[in-house]
């Protein structure tokens, strides 16, 4: 965790978005390792890849197309008018997490919804070693779909703003190309 | 571009293999270990991206064309929604395995099989997709 507070501050210090990019996937990275002192191996699992691999890829194939310095903008005002804002929004939530029940507390109301079916009946109901399966994929099924089309939906989305521009481009280069052979294809 | 770098060619060369048989692996070994659709998906994706970072994407366009890799997204969500179908057909509720074997905890077996493999497909191309779209483009210059 203070591995975490100390590459959230670097994060938010440093300007080269290179580097940025670089401890973000640490910063997921660590949170995977605390996922696994948790023994939430599928979370880890989880966090290590999309977090830690393709997110700090996506990441940088953006810096590629726009620039790898941050921004300045803004002056002093606007900067503690920010700083205020994240203060509060975290004390809220901190204060928000007083209310929960302490981590392994078996009277926490989460222990005693649809848990103990899912753990108890789930080798019986549904025949999967990995119970974190059979939640996933067959008690809730329907939010799995849900998460299934978000995917989609982020894919599609990509491909309707940016594919669109590349499919343009591509036809602009090959109308160049009739002028005059580029080495474009060569290399 | 990277045909001289001799050390990136033969490592890749020798992980990229191993990497998307891991995928597999953690695809339909889900039911007993860590793991599942999602987790492989992004690992095969990963695999890709790998490749098209090192050989570039007009390579990886070579053995996974576009049309193939927005085929499979689709793909991937149908397998996942008409699973839900057939177990209405078959007398369930939508999304219910019970009924798609003889008996429920089998149907639940090959429900959840199949599910996760539509899961894993949808991941594993739009991730792919997503990279080719921004690695393709050049920016505006």
């Amino acid at each position: 965790m203070l591995i975490m507070g100390a590459i959230a501050l670097a994060i938010a210090r440093i300007r080269d978005l290179f580097a940025v990019s670089m401890l973000s996937g640490i910063f997921s990275l660590t949170g995977a390792a605390i996922y696994v002192v948790l023994d939430a191996v599928d979370v880890a699992f989880t966090e290590a890849a999309v977090g830690a691999g393709i997110s700090t890829v996506l990441m940088l194939g953006t810096l590629a197309l726009t620039t790898r310095q941050e921004k300045l903008g803004g002056g002093k005002a606007k900067s503690t008018a920010a700083f205020l804002v994240v203060t509060l929004t975290g004390a809220v939530l901190v204060y928000g997490t007083f209310d929960m029940p302490r981590y392994g507390d078996k009277i926490a109301p989460i222990h005693h919804h649809v848990a103990p079916r899912y753990l108890g009946k789930s080798a019986e109901e549904v025949g999967m070693p990995n119970v974190v399966t059979s939640v996933l994929a067959s008690y809730r099924s329907f939010d799995t779909l849900g998460e299934v089309f978000v995917i989609f939906t982020a894919a599609t989305g990509v491909l309707a703003i940016m594919g669109r521009a590349a499919r343009r481009r591509r036809e602009d280069e090959e109308a160049d190309d009739n002028n005059s052979p580029a080495q474009e294809n060569a290399s | 571009m990277m045909h001289r770098k001799v050390v990136l060619r033969v490592v890749s060369k020798f992980l990229i293999p191993p990497i998307l048989l891991f995928a597999l692996y953690v695809q339909f070994h889900g039911d007993f270990g860590p793991g599942g659709g999602f987790q492989a998906g992004i690992i095969f994706g990963a695999g890709f991206i790998l490749y098209a970072i090192l050989f570039g994407v007009e390579t990886v366009k070579k053995v996974l064309p576009p049309w193939a890799t927005r085929l499979l997204l689709v793909v991937g969500v149908l397998t996942y929604g008409l699973t839900g179908v057939v177990g209405l057909v078959l007398g369930g509720n939508y999304l219910d395995y019970n009924v798609l074997a003889h008996t429920p905890l089998d149907g639940q077996h090959y429900g959840i099989l199949i599910v996760e493999l539509g899961v894993g497909i949808t991941v594993a191309a739009s991730m792919i997709t997503i990279f080719n779209v921004f690695a393709g483009h050049r920016g505006r210059n």
